[in-house]
């Protein structure tokens, strides 16, 4: 029976264990750190020769780890665009604006455990020379905030931050900066804007690429909160080690955020690959199935931007055969396994590790509307097919689930849809796009069927059209 | 009543100036201090906020006005925000808005926060708490409830009046 791995919430949820240093301490807290400030230089067969800082950097890179936030793009990669020879400073920002709907994993590594953060960012901040940085942590975590700045405060206390890190001559300052309840400040370089005092308006990619051009147009770095734990574990086991947790390019374990309608909704850290989603939803060790009599209705599988997953959904998976060749694999929806490629090839992502189940009592038409209100909520209106896109899908959503359906309204929405996904300056056109593509076009029965009753409802009289 | 903010603030906030090269950069941190301590973000504290960051005071505006957890008029002191994202959504949030709404004498059909004339409460929906695992959550001022029952609305809002 799959189990989960804990590596990140491995202390977590102990009986005894505070979020306050010497706990942390106890617990082997810290030692990756020693250990990465005295990690030796490497001489390479070349000649050349790699400092200690690269050799961090290498072990990272070594170690497959991709970005937990969403995109699941390769820390190692990300880090190795950072611009080092500009002259100007380089910083380093930790995205703690959990905010995608669905996901809470942030959440418990903040409350619960928040040294072990602030030790992979000060790791991560010496391998890249990073003098100043911040922990940008959404507005609705007061306590995360105040356990965060307490945990700065031990770490300065103890020397592990500050000037002249435990003897070896680098300094680090991080603060934490608390955001205001606008989703958009969870993309990057939406982030940047508002960590420099500004509306969130994400920044046009190129040439605003934030490993060169990031905080006050400096080199920065912008790793989620997961992904920058990962780093104190990579640092003390080695790369090549952890890469031999979880699947080929799916390295390490992840947390998955798991709700809706099962009977054990929950937080559970696995080796990414070596679980798959139906293993997530009905496994006892996971979510424990559908709550009694319910079936499989659909799954949203990596938070509620990724496209939406049919119950009974085939896919064709390609997979290293006996001979070496790639073949396709017929695999089942509950079959596929719970890492980043799989999904992709299913035509989703996992995006933030949230999976959401919804069962047969759910009418799909409502959970699109309330998914696309949050988008229409949180668009920053800078991109108008965005601003005003996102807005009219959420109405005529709302209209649908109010009596006022037309059987054409599904062919509606998806025209909506398929002209803002690509026409935007961020992702979020996708994000408020994808749900909407992918729920109307595997449900178009259920959009098309609540359309034409809303139809005959109002031809027979039974509902008021003049508001409509 | 003339605007003022006490020393002892005041230096808290030069004091968290300098944590950025940019003192731009703190003008968030400013107005959650000042939210804070007032309990709304007033044209007064927008106007400090600027003098004291050498912004023109829209740059300060723009924000009150773009981000969902600043105010501009006072709130109740019992702010309750229901979480009305999917995963709450499906575990039930509409009726613990609806039950908070209607005991408190409140317009159900309403759209965004509402506050109760004797200003002991304000509720509204808001987007996701980052909770979904223990849906529904309800916020009440710093403070998150989780697998929040009618009985638990009830307990909110007898110890807050």
């Amino acid at each position: 029976m799959p189990q989960e791995h804990r590596l990140i919430l491995k202390h977590a949820d102990q009986p005894g264990y505070t979020p306050d240093i010497e706990c942390y301490i106890r617990h082997g807290g810290y030692e990756a750190l020693r250990k990465a400030l005295a990690t030796p230089g490497r001489d390479l067969p070349d000649g050349k020769k790699m400092s200690s800082r690269e050799v961090i950097r290498d072990e990272v890179l070594k170690s497959g780890l991709r970005g937990r936030g969403g995109a699941g793009f390769s820390a190692g990669l990300k880090w190795s665009f950072v611009d080092r020879r500009s002259g100007k400073p380089i910083y380093l920002i930790c995205n703690a604006d959990e905010s995608e709907p669905g996901t809470f994993k942030d959440r418990q590594i903040l409350h619960k455990d928040p040294h072990q953060l602030v030790e992979g960012m000060i790791i991560s901040c010496w391998a890249n020379d990073v003098k100043l940085a911040y922990i940008y942590i959404r507005g609705e975590m007061p306590h995360g905030a105040r356990l965060l700045n307490k945990a700065l405060d031990e770490a300065r206390a103890k020397g592990f931050l500050g000037k002249n890190i435990l003897g070896s001559g680098a300094d680090l300052e991080i603060h934490v900066h608390r955001g205001a309840g606008a989703y958009i400040c969870g993309e990057e370089t939406g982030l940047i804007e508002s960590l420099e005092g500004k509306r969130p308006y994400p920044r046009i990619k190129p040439p605003y690429f934030p490993a060169v051009l990031g905080l006050y147009m400096c080199p920065t770095i912008v790793n989620n909160v997961e992904t920058l734990c990962h780093v104190r574990h990579i640092v003390n086991m080695g790369g090549a080690e952890y890469a031999k947790l979880g699947t080929p390019n799916n390295t390490g374990t992840r947390i998955i955020s798991l709700s809706g309608d099962v009977r054990k909704p929950g937080y559970f850290e696995v080796e990414v690959g070596k679980v798959t989603l139906g293993e997530v939803i009905y496994n006892e060790s996971f979510g424990g199935g559908l709550k009694p009599g319910r079936t499989l209705k659909a799954i949203i599988p990596g938070g509620s931007s990724s496209k939406v997953l049919k119950a009974g959904e085939k896919f064709k998976l390609r997979k290293k055969g006996a001979d070496g060749q790639m073949v396709a694999v017929d695999t089942d929806l509950l079959d596929l396994p719970y890492d980043f490629d799989s999904l992709q090839q299913a035509g989703t992502m996992s995006g933030s590790g949230a999976v959401i189940v919804m069962d047969d009592t759910r009418e799909i038409v409502d959970v699109l509307a309330n998914v696309s209100e949050f988008y229409a909520h949180e668009s920053c209106g800078q991109c108008t097919p965005c601003r005003e896109g996102a807005l009219w899908m959420s109405k005529a959503l709302h209209r649908m689930t109010t009596g006022g359906g037309r059987s054409q309204d599904a062919d509606y929405l998806l025209h909506i849809a398929q002209n803002i996904q690509g026409r935007t300056i961020c992702a979020f056109g996708e994000a408020a796009a994808w749900p909407v593509l992918s729920f109307v076009k595997k449900f178009k029965d259920d959009f098309v069927a609540r359309g034409k009753a809303d139809e005959e409802a109002r031809a027979k009289g039974m509902i008021p059209t003049a508001h409509h | 009543m003339s605007f003022s903010v006490p020393a002892k603030l005041e230096a808290q906030l030069d004091e968290l100036t300098t944590h950025y090269p940019q003192k731009r950069s703190a003008s968030l941190m400013f107005l959650h201090a000042l939210q804070e301590h007032f309990g709304y973000v007033s044209p007064e504290a927008v106007d400090w906020t600027a003098g004291k960051l050498g912004l023109q005071p829209i740059n300060v505006q723009e924000l009150v006005t773009f981000y969902p957890m600043f105010r501009q008029t006072p709130l109740g002191k019992t702010q309750v925000k229901v979480c009305r994202t999917l995963s709450c959504a499906l575990a039930g949030s509409d009726a613990l808005r609806k039950h908070f709404v209607e005991k408190l004498g409140l317009d159900a059909h309403k759209h965004g926060a509402q506050t109760t004339a004797d200003g002991k409460f304000t509720v509204e929906f808001v987007e996701c708490l980052a909770s979904c695992g223990t849906a529904p959550v309800v916020m009440v001022n710093d403070d998150l409830v989780e697998k929040c029952t009618a009985a638990d609305c009830d307990r909110i809002l007898s110890r807050g009046r």
